[in-house]
């Protein structure tokens, strides 16, 4: 069951990237998870793989996988970094990701090569403009 | 529309093996015992697998209830896009089942094996001259072996020509398994987008190929149904940068005879038997997925290989260059029988089955378009894609549609799949179902249609006539139970 846009939860302080990641600056770096418009899409997720602290990707470099009972689908990195953490919890309870997309079902923290690069991502008024144009 | 086909109707309940039989029971007697016993040696001993005590009635109902539960394509409409689930005739069980093939042991010399090799080297013929490409290997063991093969054959090309490349090419309609072959073979997948009409664009090849990149893996037919009209102009490109193309043949059904692989530029092609060449799926298989490949490829395809020197079919390794062995002995030959039975019994009609297959697909094309969205509305090939979009306003899935169509007696089409399409409904009707079976299949999709805009409600408990009702896929999937 699909919701429409407008019942989305899309927070006002975090950032999107049009593969529908969120990503948020904290204190030990940048948060990153999922949109609840990516998780609702997906259906309910049944197993999520993810890399290791230390790794390294490149801005739009595959990260993670996750798999859903329809289908499994890639992670991209928002922004290059270095990842610091990684979300254990979500090896014994993937289901956070469709209950709390922003919450408990946060995927990685990574120190970004550029501290900056944050800002070019999108805001919440951009990202809605890009799921009305997927309609 | 007529009586449906799905119905109820009396189904034995069937417990697990374990929760059968009873102590001591048995389903044989052994000989008298007629050697003095002997000592096993401690570390040798243990104790015996948990097996349950059975006589033989219980295992021939235990099994009889459960093919009884199963649904295949010689219950059912089976159009499970991707697959090709085309009836298997059984004159090819007949050829597979005699005796001289059956019971051929592979460790016999060659000499007493004349005739299982005539009929492998006649076989790679066969394939040859059905998609162009000269020379073929029989040994890969199902599709994705075949693919991992195709793969391997062009790392050892390149590596022939002092080469490393670590990228591959792989379209996002292309067979959803190309990318783990790849990675198999050490190569990075470089996801490529097709355009607005389904296929690659030209232009998005010429971007991304570059001399790190060891080709690109195309399916032709793509996963849409939609043919590659620029696959020329696409491997011109790949092969101007020193790349060379594999092939998924997954979806040779639409173009089997008709198209000449090697005039499209494909190095490397793979086939699934169990898919074109009407040999059994899964459960009936195993499955096999022989490679074609161009003249100067040949060199690298697995050893041993079928080879006929004066008059005699010989196994040679003589092959320096190959990339050595991929299955025991020489791939699955109980399939490969049945496909050589395929092909002689079809002989020069071989590519009407095609024909038949895309007609029949854009016949349902056709007929279901105005009630289910059709993500790219163009002629198909032997499959096309739909999906729930005019069904979402009704809070209808198309999980609840294929649910729906199990009710009425239809195996559901292949559903979420392709990635590309959201709420993919994937239809492959082949080209051995009856216009009589392909319009009641219609009919039914209509009827869902209708029923998901007056009565949305009813689906969300379907199926409800199957042996069992809706499966919690979600739980099957986090709380795995694999044991008995």
């Amino acid at each position: 069951m699909t919701k429409e846009i407008n019942d989305l939860n899309l927070p006002d302080d975090v950032r999107y990237t049009e593969d529908h990641e969120w990503a948020k600056q904290e204190a030990d770096g940048i948060k990153v998870g999922i949109t609840d418009y990516a998780q609702d899409q997906l259906g309910d997720i049944v197993f999520v793989e993810l890399p290791e602290a230390g790794d390294t990707f490149d801005k739009g470099e595959q990260f993670g996988t996750l798999e859903s009972v329809k289908a499994v689908s890639e992670m991209f990195m928002p922004i290059s970094g270095e990842v610091v953490s990684v979300n254990e919890a979500l090896a014994d309870t993937p289901e956070l990701v469709n209950s709390e997309p922003y919450g408990g079902g946060w995927m990685i923290v990574f120190k970004p090569s550029d501290a900056g690069a944050i800002d070019a991502l999108m805001d919440k008024a951009a990202y809605m403009d890009t799921l009305k144009g997927l309609e | 529309m007529k009586e449906p086909v799905g119905t109820t109707g009396l189904i034995f309940n069937e417990p697990l093996l374990w929760e059968r039989g009873a102590k001591g029971r048995s389903g044989f007697s052994l000989p008298p015992r007629d050697v003095a016993s002997s000592h096993v040696a401690d570390d040798l001993r243990g104790d015996g697998p948990d097996f349950p005590d059975l006589s033989e009635l219980d295992v021939v109902r235990h099994f009889t209830r459960l093919s009884q539960w199963n649904f295949g394509v010689d219950s059912g409409m089976y159009p499970l896009g991707s697959c090709t689930m085309k009836y298997n005739p059984k004159t090819n069980e007949r050829q597979a089942g005699l005796p001289g093939l059956a019971v051929s042991h592979p460790l016999l010399p060659q000499e007493l094996s004349q005739g299982a090799l005539k009929m492998m080297f006649d076989l790679q013929h066969y394939l040859a001259e059905i998609t162009g490409l000269p020379a073929v290997t029989l040994q890969p063991a199902a599709g994705s072996q075949g693919e991992l093969t195709g793969m391997m054959v062009i790392n050892a090309y390149l590596q022939s020509k002092g080469e490393k490349r670590s990228k591959v090419l792989i379209p996002d309609t292309a067979h959803g398994t190309n990318p783990a072959s790849a990675t198999l073979c050490g190569l990075k997948s470089v996801a490529v987008k097709s355009n607005e009409q389904g296929i690659l664009s030209t232009e998005k090849i010429a971007e991304l190929m570059d001399e790190d990149t060891a080709g690109l893996m195309v399916t032709n037919p793509n996963t849409l149904g939609l043919f590659e009209e620029d696959i020329q102009k696409v491997t011109e490109i790949v092969h101007a940068k020193g790349g060379l193309v594999y092939g998924d043949g997954a979806n040779m059904n639409a173009i089997m005879g008709i198209v000449d692989i090697q005039k499209l530029g494909v190095d490397v092609l793979h086939l699934n038997l169990h898919k074109t060449f009407s040999t059994p799926h899964g459960g009936g298989g195993p499955g096999s997925g022989p490679i074609c490949v161009t003249e100067a490829l040949e060199p690298f395809l697995p050893v041993p290989r079928v080879i006929e020197k004066d008059g005699k079919y010989l196994l040679s390794e003589d092959f320096p260059q190959s990339v050595g062995k991929l299955h025991a002995f020489y791939g699955n030959f109980g399939i490969l029988v049945r496909a050589y039975s395929y092909i002689l019994t079809m002989g020069a009609d071989l590519h009407k089955a095609s024909q038949y297959a895309v007609l029949n697909a854009n016949y349902i094309k056709e007929s279901l378009k105005d009630v289910y969205h059709l993500a790219y509305d163009r002629p198909c090939m032997h499959e096309c894609v739909f999906n729930d979009k005019l069904q979402a306003a009704h809070k209808v899935t198309t999980l609840d549609i294929a649910k729906r169509l199990m009710e009425y007696g239809f195996h559901p089409p292949t559903i979420y799949f392709p990635l590309v399409v959201q709420g993919a409904i994937m239809v492959e009707p082949t080209e051995t179902e009856s216009k009589e079976t392909i319009d009641a299949f219609i009919d039914t999709m209509r009827t869902i249609a209708q029923e998901a805009r007056e009565n949305p409600e009813q689906f969300h408990e379907a199926p409800q006539t199957t042996k069992v009702k809706r499966l919690d896929e979600t739980a099957a999937a986090r709380n795995p139970c694999l044991t008995g």
